[in-house]
Order: C-alpha cells, then structure tokens, then sequence
C-alpha cells in the first residue's frame, strides 16, 4: 500500500490508487507515458494530462467501474472498457476522446441528469458540474419519470448533511467509510432504481456507527454529502420546476 | 419406495421432480400406493427423476416380468390423476394393459427416442439419491477414470471434448480449468452457478432434482483437475426441493467414501455444500455471485481479474453451470472426442434445450449443436399450444432477441446465432403465438432489466426504468417519433456503456421487437433501427 | 441557496489536536474560517482526518474567547480588562516583587503541547533568560514523560523510532495502553488498513476497546490485563521469549550488550514471572501470554504503539522499558515495519519534550548541569544562565502548599482540571501570588488567575508543530489574530518585560535558533520544511532531508540497553472499602479537558463522561444504567452517570476526564512514576455507589456549543 498514500498529490486526482510496480510504458492519444505496473488506464491518462472524465472514481480509493463515464477505445480490444478498471500494458494504445465516445458519455450523463435537480444545475461547483461542463450536457432529454428528488434531508449531523436528491449511487462515501476510516458505517440499501446509500440499519447518520470523520463528504463528488458551514443560513433545497 | 416382496412382479415408476408434483405426481403415487392395497396386489413403487416429457406429466411408468408386451422396457401412461387411478388398476395397467393414457414404450416416444441424451443419460430411470442405481448407469466411472490421471490430462481431456459453459456465456471449460490449476494459491475452490433464473428454463433442476450424483461426479473431477478442495452450490431460493435432493446425495456420498478426506483412498480430499441465495436473478452472473456466496450485496465486480484467479474470497475459483459440470463425468468416462464428435463449427457436444411457453409439447430435449429452431419448435414441439401460428420465438433467456418466422432455420449454434444478436444462453426457447403483443413483450424486458438490475453501473440502473417508461409512452401513442428516437439512443448506451450483460443484453429483445414486429409499436414497417445488424 | 457557497482563500496547515498532526487546508470565506480539507500531501494523514480536525474549529471563534487582556489584584475580585503593555508591565513587575521577596526559585512557567515549538522555545528561554531559573515543565510531565526516560534509557532516543506509513510494512502490531481508533483516529484508520490486509493485531488493555474489535479488524489476543500489571504481563512475555529461545541473538549481539542481555534473561527468566504465575495476578489466561509472545518474536516485522495506558501509572518508566527490552531481545528495531513508538497524544507535545521545556534540559535532550552545554547557551543569549535543575510542575504545586513558591505563568495549559489529585492543586493555586494564565478561553485554571493574557489559536500564527513521528510541520495563520498578538509575540513582550531585550521578525528566526542550539534539529528551517512539507528529526548534516526510521545503523549511544525491570506492585491497593480499580482514557470527539471540543457541535455525540461498569459490580451495588452515583477513592470525591459496559472485567471501572463538571481528577491519586512524576492516573482504588434518590440530582452538562 505503500505507494497509494505516498504518492498521492494535492493538486491532481489520478482517479485511482498510484501503485508500487515496474514501470510499463504505453501512449495515450498519441502520447507516451510510462507507470508503474498495476496502475490504471485512467492513471496514465491523468499523468500525461489527457484526464478522462469521471464520477465514481477517485485516487483515494479502489476502483469501482460504475459510473461508466470514463469508457476509452483500446487498440486491439472490443468495446469501450472503463480506464479505471483496466490495468495497463506495455505498448497500449489508448484513446480518449472520439464521436463514439462523446456519444457514450453523453447518453450516461442524461441519463444522471434525468434523476438529479434541474435548478441545482447552474450556478454549482462540485465535480459533477466539471463533468457537465467537460461533456457538454446540462440537461436531460427523458421526459419526468420515476425519480428521488422528493427523497428526505439526513441533517442530523452537526457538521454536515446528506441530500439524497442529488446522490448519484456512485458509492465513493461507502468505499470511504471503508477503506479510508474502516468504519463501515454506510452502505447501499435497496437493489436497482432504489438504490440509496444509508447509515448503518437505514439510520439517522447520527443515531448509526458514523464517527464523522469526514471522509465520505470529502469523497461525494455532487455535493450530495455537504458541509453545513459552507451554506449560511442553513440548507435550503431548490423547489422543484412546476411539473 | 416400498419394500420388495415375494409377490412383487410390477414395479411402478412415479416422478419425484417437482413440476410433476405440482401436477400431482405425490397424489398419483399415494393413489396407486392405496388402490394396489385395496386390491391386494403387490406393486413396487419408485420415485424417479423426471424424463422431461412436463405434457405428459404425472407420466407413471411401469416394468417387470409380469408387463406385457415390453420386452423389459417401460410401458408409460399419462398424464395421470389421481382420479384415474383406479380405472387403470380396472384396466391392468400394471401388467401394460391398454388404456386411454396408455403411450407405449416410453423410449420409443418420438420426441424422446430422437434425443441424444448424453447428460440427461439418466433423466427419468433411475432413482435420484440412489448410488447403486447410479453406478449401474453408468455413475462413477468419470471420477474413478480421472483420479487414476493426472490433473493436467484430465483439464486436456475437458479441452479435448469443446465443451463450452452451457450457462450462457459459453466460455470454454476446459480453457477455464486451465486457468484456475496454473494459479498459485493456499487454497482453490469449485462454485456451481445453480441460479438458473431464465425464465422458462429448468435443465439445471432437472439434474439437481433428477440426478444429483452426476452434477457432484463433475464437481470432483473439477476438484480433482485444478486443485480444489471444496466446493459451493449456489442454489436459487426458488428450488427447494432441489436443495432436499443435493443434500441427499451429498450424505451418501460422504458415507461411501466418494467425498470427504481420502476418496477412495486416492488422498484427493473433496467435499461440498449447497448454499442458497435470496432471489435475484444477477446472482446467476458469477461475479455477483460470487459477492453473494461471500456474504454480500450482489453486485457485480468488474473484470479483469477473472474468477479463475481471485473469485472466492480472492481465490482461484472454477465457476461453472450445473449442466456444464454434469457434462464433465461422461467426457472423462467415453473421452474428449467422444463428445467432441457431436455438434457443428465450434458448438461441440449437446446442447439440453428446454422447450417453453405456449408450446404443445414442452419438455427437454437434449440435442448436439446444429440442430434448428424450426425442427425444435415444430417436430419435438408440435407448435403451439394454441393450435395458432407461431409468431415469435425467444432463444436464450429473457435477455436474448426475439425471432420471428424468417430466422427459425438458424441451427442452434453460437455463432450462428449471434450473428443475429440471439443467443443460445442456457439453451431455453419461449414460443410465442400470434396473440402476443411485442411491443410489450420489449416493455417487459427493460421492466425485468429493472426489477432486477444490482444498480451499480448507471445504464441499467437508471436506463432499465428510462426503457420501460419510454416504451411505454410509445405505446400509448405519446411523442412516439421523438420517444422512439430516445429509446434507440438509450439502447445503444445500455449496450455499449454497461458493466455486465443484464444491461448490455436488455436492449437485444427491444431492438428485435422494433426491428421484426415494428407495427405492434404503431411505427411504420420501414424503420429499420440504424445500428442493429 | 441551493449550491453550497465555494471557499475563497486556502491555506494549508497543520491540525491543532491530537500528535497525528494531520496536514490540513484551511478555507475561508470573508476572512472566516469555514472549512477544513484534509490535506492529501499531509504525511500524517495522506488525505484524510477525523470529526475534531475536520470540523470542530469553530472554537476559534466561540464567543467565549477572551480577546482583551485583564488583570485583578485578587482572585475574588471580578477581571479589569487592560491594554497589552499595562497587562505586560503588571505580570513583571509582579514577578520581579516576588523574585525580590521569595528568592529566584519561587517562580516559573509552564509551556503548552498545543503551541507551537517556537512558542514552547520561547517560554523555556522565557524561564532561563527572564526569570533566571530552570523551573520550567511541560504537560508531558504527566504523560509520555516516562516514554523520554524509559526509551532513552534503553534505545537512546526518547521518541517514536517509526514513522505512521512503517505500519504498512509490520505484520505484527502490538498496542500496549493506547486505543488508536479513537485517541489517534487518523493513525488507527491507517493500522486498521494494514489489519485487513492480513496482520496480526495483539492488544494489552484492561478494555475491549474499539481497536481490539471493530468490523474486519479483530485482535488475535487481547491480554486484558488488571490495571497496575503492565511491568509484570510484559516480564512474563519476555520469560516466554527467552525461555523458548526465540529472542534474536545476532542481532543482540550486533547491537547490545550481551552481558547485559544475559542479567535481563536471567530476570524475566525466574520463575516469578513464569505466565503461570502472572496470569493469575493479572486476570490473564497463561496461554494467551504465551501466544501473545511467540506472535510477537516470530514477526517477522513486529510494531509497537504505545500510549498512557503504559506510562501513567507508578511503574510507567519501567513499562517504556520493558517495551525497549522486547523490541531489542527480538530484533524489532532499526528498519520498516519495526520499531517501538509513543503515541503522543497533543499536537505538540514531542515538540515539548525537544525543544528544552524541562526542568533539567535543555534543547535536544541535554543537561543543563553539562557545564559544555550551559555554556554553549550562554554564548548564544548572551546572559549567564542558572547551572541548577529546577523544580518539576508537581513540585512546583507542593512548594506553592509549602510557601515557597508564589508564582507562575502557564500558557495553555489548564492543570485545575487536567492533572491529579486536584485538591492539591486548588490548594496551590490558591497560595500563589500571581499567577498568569495565557489561553483562548477562561478555564477552571484561570479561575485561580491574577494575570489573563489572551492566546491565539493555531489557526492565527505561524509557526511549527512535532508529531508522534518527530515529523515537523508548518502551522500557517489563517485569520488574524483575535486579540491582535500571536502566542509567540505574547512571549517574546513578556520576555522584554522582564529586562531582557528579544525580538524576532517571523518565528521562523525562532527555529533557526532552535536549529543552531539544538543537534536533531540542526538542519531544520523553514524553507526546508516548505520545500519538502515537513521533516522528521534528527534532520542535520548526516540526515539533510530529516529521518523517517531510527536506530538503523546505530542507536545514539552507539549500542542500545537492557534495563532491568522487576515488577513492582503500586501501593495503590484495592481492598474492602475501595474495591474497585478505576482507570481513565479518551473517547473520539472529545479532546483532551474539552477546553476546544467542549465549545464545538461535538457535544452532540458526548456531552457529559460517565462512569462505565461491568455489570455484574453494578448489580451488586444496585446501580442500573443512567443512574448517578458517587465515585469515591481515598483521595476524594465525584459524582458520574453510571454506564453499564461488557468492555471490561468485573472489578474495573472506566470513566473520561473531558469535562471539568466530572472531576475525575478529583478522584485520582496523587501516586506517581518513581523516575518521572507522571501521574499514576491509570490505577486508583475506588468505590461506586448510587446517589440517593432524594438527593437532587447534578445538572447535566449544558452544552457550550454556539447555536
């Protein structure tokens, strides 16, 4: 584990763990970049700074492969592999950006923003915003359907609160709590479309075996888990669009 | 089973496999148990397996020296009731007197006698957790055969004979087992997907049910192949007679001495235990349930790394299908090219194909590779129930793609089907007559997606619901061009974008139904979907 | 406003809590500090941190923050508030009275673990420079000073040898007294890791605490010893080890002494501490003794951590020992994944302990009577300096009750509710004629006060902290200071006050002149720490870049020692009236007395210490869970609510020292480690009784939290 923590860096998220290994060289849109052994496709992308946009990743934590937004195309293999998931090998050719791809992303993010408020959209600055920004979708072509827009804010804890509504499922706090603390205190209730994180036995965060700590509102990239002190004077959800 | 006794000449055959109970088969056994008393003679009843003929089920057999006209086969009769009981005790069914329900030689039974049951060898004569029976079928010889090889030769031998994962995906076994005897670890173990959660199917039951020791037979071969010491049946939730059975067999093999710590006294040590899941069809894909059998969330993991090298609790695992695994004992018993001789391309051996749905005759029939959908639904089948004209099939599973009329000569084979974006799967076949509406059979298939989405990736979790909301809508006439245009969008992320099959696949029977029955969404006949074959 | 407001200004600093010293970001929004980001390049923490650093800063701004300086002639009269210059010439003048009338040694000073090392380097030379003496402590005193004794004595260097990240190459940790996941959050989440990966985790503890069972992460022995034990579990450990030939001898020979080593084996090898006979004495299985030992010497990398649990007691020095004795018998010391290593409880308390704030020390560990030493000082402050230790903190206290000594100036420290046997101290306080308290707040301490001098928090200075790994950080200020002068500034004018002219533009001259009077810290300076993000002492001409792991090569004395340890009961007895043994520790959300947490939302989680007992003692005395009861022993007196616990055995009783309504120092003895003073908090005899119901009931704790 020991290169995992060491070499992490705070200005740059490598999107997963950066590894102990020989070094294994490989290009990325045309450009050639060596890492270690055991390291991601997402990880040389990000050290040769051709980043590919993501949700459920994070250097912090193990690769998870659900979000699906960060698919490249690989010389020689089918399909649109996840970068976070695919380790490297010597004379890879990775491409990041291509129609085929915008179209995959694109069609994952509306499919996000079908079941995420439309008014928190503008004006927000989490990483989800960078994606929309990076993918160019804002919004959603569904017409409204089922949804968890109506889902209960958990403020029961003093420093920060959890507004399922813009929870993507994307389990970085579950995988926090996990790896980073070792509390297990949160997981993920519910099989599917009602998918939704808890704590504990679908409890209060506070009454549950949270200690916050912190991390998995460090993790959330929506903002989804949120510092109160970084609203003043309290949290206030956006009112839905009239239907 | 009742006794022998001196004045026994008839023994009776009645199912023990759980579609014939529901059909009555313990009530049929009960009565004839009765009314033999009754009349005071002495018949020998034996609960079987079941032949897999589910239209002629209750399908009461009968053998022995005082039948009639058998020549020392079984004479069949069914389907039984209870209430025709006694008028076939009048009729003298059991020395093979004629009757209403009487079918003759059951093996001579067209749909059966032109089967090639290699794994379903037994289906129907013997009795289950009977080990005697077993061996005098031809039982054991596999595993005794192979604990007298080396590992390496018997993983060759599996290569040999191209038998391929019968639980879907088709994945070479003996490539598999490969893998998993090269990997270096403390400890290796051998997991049997028994989630079968196709809807329709049910060959995995029937070996369960039907013939246990076969399906134990290959797990100790595999055991014995690439290192493993113990093995897991994962069995679905909804099988629990199956359960009964398999823990059955596995005392009478522990008490014999064909599993535990020094089989037979090879030093092979080998033993098993059912586990059983909770209800949801992801467990059948193996990562998921293997998260399961670990005591988790089923949720798929992503590969690589394959299971053949960290799967059970990171471990090399085998991970096969039931009927793959029951196919082993009779490859190391006749060899690899014995059942490598069968089938076509490369679709070796047979292939046991559950016939269902609005079908005349539904039942199994185990056939090599290369035979067609045509012959399958119209000879075996006898068509619809319906006695109306077969309007779509589907192949494969909830997730494989609805043929119409134009594709029945495709030849079950795996290629030759995926080239039509079908698959074979675990070999189920779901006719349709003409009263079926496609386009919500396709609304049905987001809505299964969604139901049983683990909803890790984005595309089924959210997609699924999306699917069925915009088929919907289409069905009900509102947007459809704009509602149409989404939905074949979608279908391309889910395919594409997907971390396993269920999402993958869940588009393949919407893009068919819009692509051959275009009309039962109110879209215009010449809409041809851009990006479907 | 749906969208959370977005941070202006980040400035990245160090934790103020506890001695993981988590690196953080520091973020504002209109000059408030808002948000605290884990620092993903902090080598403490590597991104993450727990509920205090995280989140409960808001103390910093409480409106109990006394922001103008005050004085009063009496402690029964109410506070003046003063300017900075009135409050600066009153203390020395008050001081010099004192000095003219009591003599020089009856005054000193007490510096604090939560300020920085150029704070805690400034009221060392405040006590030498400005007062003329040597009576200067630090709160180590009555925690890990055993470790500085103990760890020296044996290994040479009185500090953590392991840097945190060495863990994730031990395959065998030992936690001797300490409960990492919630004293040390950070660090025990890192352990944890290193648990799941595989590593063996033995635990001695009278608890079942969180760090010897907590989901995936289960001890494979827990040697819940009675407390007071420690020397007598550890002997018998190491009787297993030489008894079975499982110590490493090419290393003892490389190098210790084997004749040393032989009159050790030949202790622990009696059969007086055979498991046999210890195991009863402690409440321990014999077996789980041996177990415990053979994991440990088998390794092959075998860790300890350590916490107060080892040093607080009578016999706290020779535990330290007996943890230096195991390391060196087995080999365990001088790479990755090894090591012997305190788990220092206050951001700043190693930095205590280096930086020359003891009686008898100077800078670096050295003695003030080493005329050399002395001499190298004076050159370099250019003033004669006093060549006599002086007098330890609980000295000081005594000879406040004896008359002799009338004076002092603590800087954040709060000794009313944090040290033991608190009647004495109340008593000494109250025989002081001036004494100067420099805090955030008004504590139980400044209660006793003549002087306030406003403190600044870390959050408004600059500076440097030391953590459990020797790892210097940077503190940066973040907001101005509250009351306009950095705790470092309110030294150096006390310092001018007293006659010595001193001035520093930036406390980074101040490090510069740590670094030429102080041997590990040679190399250490500001820019180097900027350029790397912090540094591990010994940082110097052989070490540029600092040291991640000790004793490599060599041991600072060249070779290391066994000391000899024989176990010596505490005279601390249970017996018919005090049945029971209380011992004390700390919960997460809570820091040390509170002081800080106690004025945060962490109230939410803990608002009040209780006292926990085993059922079966509560059943015997009639005590349900909730009910208050008194906690007697033979030195006073407290009341708690009563917690019934499966943590511990019958007989033990645990209770947390956060809030000054609890007095549980109240209770605690005023025994001590024979070779340090530090108190023996870990061991009193007690008895618990229900509080009669007509008896009205104490208030529960309001909490003091803003909003």
């Amino acid at each position: 584990m020991w290169s995992e923590l060491r070499r992490l860096r705070d200005d740059v998220d490598y999107g997963t763990p950066p590894r102990d290994g020989a070094p294994v060289s490989l290009t990325v849109d045309g450009v050639p970049v060596t890492v270690p052994a055991g390291s991601s496709v997402m990880l040389a992308a990000t050290s040769c700074r051709k980043s590919v946009p993501k949700l459920c990743a994070t250097d912090t934590l193990e690769a998870f492969g659900s979000c699906r937004v960060c698919l490249v195309e690989i010389e020689g293999r089918r399909g649109f592999p996840a970068a976070c998931t695919t380790p490297v090998e010597a004379g890879m050719v990775v491409r990041t950006q291509s129609p085929r791809l915008q179209e995959l992303r694109k069609g994952v993010m509306e499919l996000y923003l079908s079941d995420f408020p439309a008014s928190e959209v503008p004006g927000g600055w989490s990483e989800l915003h960078e994606v929309m920004a990076a993918t160019g979708v804002t919004t959603s072509p569904y017409p409204t359907g089922q949804n968890h827009l109506d889902a209960p804010v958990d403020e029961s804890n003093p420093y920060f609160l959890f507004d399922p509504a813009k929870c993507i499922v994307c389990s970085r706090c579950v995988r926090a709590c996990e790896e980073v603390q070792g509390t297990f205190a949160l997981t993920v209730a519910g099989r599917g479309f009602q998918s939704k994180i808890v704590a504990s036995q679908g409890e209060r965060f506070l009454d549950s075996e949270c200690v916050s700590c912190g991390a998995c509102v460090q993790a959330c990239p929506t903002h989804s888990l949120v510092e109160k002190s970084l609203f003043e004077g309290g949290y206030h959800r956006a009112q839905p669009p009239q239907a | 089973m009742s006794e022998p006794s001196s004045k026994v000449a008839t023994t009776v055959y009645v199912p023990r496999d759980s579609t014939a109970i529901s059909l009555g088969a313990d009530e049929v056994a009960a009565a004839i148990a009765a009314e033999a008393q009754r009349r005071g003679l002495g018949v020998r009843i034996v609960r079987t397996s079941s032949r897999g003929l589910f239209w002629l089920e209750p399908l009461v057999e009968v053998a022995g020296a005082e039948v009639q006209g058998a020549g020392g086969a079984r004479l069949g009769y069914g389907p039984v009731t209870p209430a025709d009981v006694p008028g076939l005790f009048e009729a003298g069914f059991h020395r093979g007197g004629a009757h209403a329900l009487a079918l003759g030689k059951v093996e001579a039974i067209p749909f059966l006698a032109r089967q090639e049951r290699l794994t379903f060898a037994r289906a129907g004569i013997t009795d289950p957790v009977s080990l005697s029976d077993y061996e005098a079928h031809g039982g054991l010889r596999g595993l005794r055969r192979a604990l007298g090889m080396a590992p390496a030769a018997v993983v060759e031998e599996v290569v040999a004979s191209g038998l391929r994962g019968r639980g879907g995906a088709g994945f070479p076994t003996g490539i598999k087992w490969r893998t998993v005897a090269a990997a270096q670890a403390p400890r290796k173990y051998v997991v049997v997907n028994a989630d079968e959660g196709d809807s329709g199917t049910y060959s995995d039951r029937m070996v369960m049910e039907g013939d246990p020791f076969v399906l134990l037979e290959g797990m100790a071969i595999a055991g014995w192949a690439t290192g493993a010491s113990y093995g897991y049946i994962y069995l679905r939730s909804e099988y629990p007679d199956a359960k009964r059975v398999l823990e059955e067999a596995l005392a009478v093999l522990r008490k014999t001495g064909w599993y535990g710590t020094n089989i037979q006294g090879s030093g092979f040590a080998f033993d098993a235990e059912v586990r059983v899941g909770a209800g949801a069809y992801i467990c059948g894909e193996e990562t998921a349930l293997l998260e399961s059998l670990e005591g988790k969330r089923g949720m798929i993991r992503y590969k690589p790394p394959l299971p053949a090298i960290k799967g059970l609790f990171g471990l090399p695992t085998v991970v096969n299908n039931v009927v793959s695994l029951a196919s082993v004992p009779i490859v190391l018993d006749r060899g690899g090219k014995y059942h490598a001789d069968y089938g076509m391309g490369r679709s070796r051996g047979t292939l046991p194909i559950q016939l269902a749905g609005n079908v005349k005759r539904a039942g199994l029939v185990e056939k090599a590779f290369g035979v067609t959908l045509r012959t399958l639904i119209e000879d075996y089948g006898g068509g619809t129930r319906s006695g109306r004209p077969v309007r779509a099939v589907q192949v494969g599973g909830p997730l494989g793609a609805y043929f119409d009329q134009s594709l029945l000569d495709l030849p079950l084979d795996y290629e030759a089907l995926a080239q039509h974006k079908g698959m074979v799967g675990h070999g189920g076949i779901v006719v349709f007559d003409d009263t079926v509406d496609m386009a919500e059979q396709a609304r049905y298939a987001m809505e299964f997606c969604a139901v049983e989405s683990c909803g890790k990736c984005t595309p089924c979790r959210i997609g699924s619901t999306r699917g069925e909301e915009l088929i919907r809508r289409i069905i009900a006439g509102q947007d459809v061009a704009a509602n149409h245009r989404q939905l074949l969008a979608l279908c391309d992320v889910m395919e594409h974008a997907s971390l396993c099959a269920l999402g993958g696949m869940a588009p393949w029977p919407v893009l068919s139904a819009l692509k051959y029955f275009p009309g039962d969404f109110g879209l215009p006949a010449s809409k041809e979907p851009a990006h479907v074959v | 406003m749906p969208n959370p407001r977005k941070p202006e200004r980040s400035v990245v600093t160090t934790c103020a809590y506890c001695g993981v010293g988590c690196g953080f970001k520091a973020e504002t929004i209109g000059g408030r500090v808002v948000r605290m980001i884990p620092w993903k390049e902090g080598k403490a923490n590597h991104g993450h941190s727990c509920v205090k650093g995280r989140f409960a800063f808001d103390y910093y701004d409480h409106p109990d923050r006394v922001r103008k300086p005050m004085v009063r002639n009496r402690i029964d009269e109410p506070w003046r508030e003063v300017t900075w210059d009135e409050a600066f010439a009153h203390a020395a003048a008050e001081l010099k009275r004192i000095q003219a009338t009591y003599g020089s040694g009856s005054v000193g000073a007490v510096s604090s673990s939560r300020c920085t090392n150029e704070e805690i380097f400034l009221m060392q030379k405040f006590a030498r420079v400005g007062l003329r003496n040597n009576n200067i402590d630090n709160c180590s005193r009555i925690c890990h000073s055993p470790t500085q004794f103990g760890l020296s004595a044996t290994l040479g260097a009185g500090a953590a040898s392991q840097h945190f990240d060495s863990i994730l190459q031990a395959d065998v940790i030992l936690v001797a007294g300490a409960n990492p996941t919630e004293g040390h959050p950070v660090f025990g989440s890192l352990m944890k890791r290193r648990i799941r990966e595989g590593a063996r985790l033995l635990v001695i503890d009278p608890r079942r605490t969180e760090t010897a069972d907590s989901p995936h992460c289960r001890a494979d022995v827990h040697l819940a010893l009675r407390p007071g034990t420690n020397v007598a579990v550890l002997d018998s450990m190491a009787h297993v080890i030489v008894r079975e030939r499982l110590y490493d001898e090419a290393f003892i020979r490389a190098r210790c002494h084997w004749s040393e080593f032989e009159q050790w084996m030949q202790l622990v090898g009696d059969a007086r501490y055979a498991p046999e006979t210890v195991g009863p004495e402690a409440g321990l299985d014999p077996e789980d003794i041996r177990r415990a030992a053979r994991i440990y010497a088998k390794g092959p990398r075998s860790t300890i951590y350590y916490g107060l649990g080892v040093t607080e007691h009578s016999q706290g020095s020779t535990g330290v020992m007996c943890l230096g004795n195991l390391a060196l018998a087995c080999g365990m010391l001088g790479r990755e994944g090894v090591g012997v290593n305190p788990l220092r409880g206050q951001g700043n308390v190693q930095g205590g302990s280096c930086l020359g704030s003891w009686p008898h020390m100077f800078t670096g560990y050295r003695f003030v009577t080493d005329e050399a030493v002395r001499k190298s000082f004076e050159a370099d402050w250019k003033i004669a300096l006093d060549p006599e230790p002086g007098l330890r903190l609980p000295n000081m206290f005594d000879a406040a009750v004896a008359g002799t000594f009338k004076a002092i100036y603590i800087q954040g420290e709060d000794p009313v509710q944090s040290d033991p046997n608190q009647n004495h101290i109340v008593a000494a306080m109250r025989s002081m004629e001036c004494v100067i308290v420099q805090d955030l707040y008004l504590t139980e301490t400044a209660k006793f006060a003549h002087v306030f001098l406003p403190g600044s928090s870390s959050l408004e200075k600059n500076g440097t902290f030391t953590n459990a790994e020797r790892r210097v950080s940077m503190v940066r200020k973040v907001v101005e200071p509250l009351a306009g002068l950095e705790d470092w500034q309110i030294t150096v004018r006390m310092i001018n006050a007293m006659g010595y002219p001193l001035h520093y533009d930036h406390p980074s001259q101040i490090l510069d002149e740590v670094a030429r009077l102080s041997p590990a810290y040679q190399g250490m300076s500001f820019p180097l720490i900027e350029r790397l993000g912090s540094v591990q002492w010994p940082c110097n001409a052989d070490a540029p870049e600092g040291t991640e792991v000790l004793h490599e090569k060599q041991f600072p004395r060249g070779r290391a020692n066994f000391m000899l340890t024989q176990y010596v009961p505490t005279t601390e007895r249970t017996d018919d009236r005090f049945p029971l043994l209380l011992t004390t520790g700390r919960i997460l959300s809570q820091y040390n007395v509170g002081t800080q947490t106690r004025r945060t939302g962490n109230v939410a989680w803990y608002a009040e210490d209780v006292l926990d007992l085993h059922r079966s003692d509560a059943e015997a005395r009639g005590i349900q869970d909730g009910d208050q009861v008194t906690v007697t022993s033979r030195y006073g007196e407290t009341k708690l609510r009563a917690r019934i616990s499966e943590k511990m055995n019958p007989g033990v009783v645990y209770t947390t020292f956060h809030f000054a309504q609890s007095k549980a120092n109240a209770v605690t003895s005023d025994l001590s480690d024979w070779a340090t003073n530090c108190p023996e908090y870990k061991v009193t005899a007690v008895e618990v009784a229900k509080v009669p119901a007509r008896t009205e009931a104490p208030q529960r704790v309001p909490a003091e939290a803003k909003s």
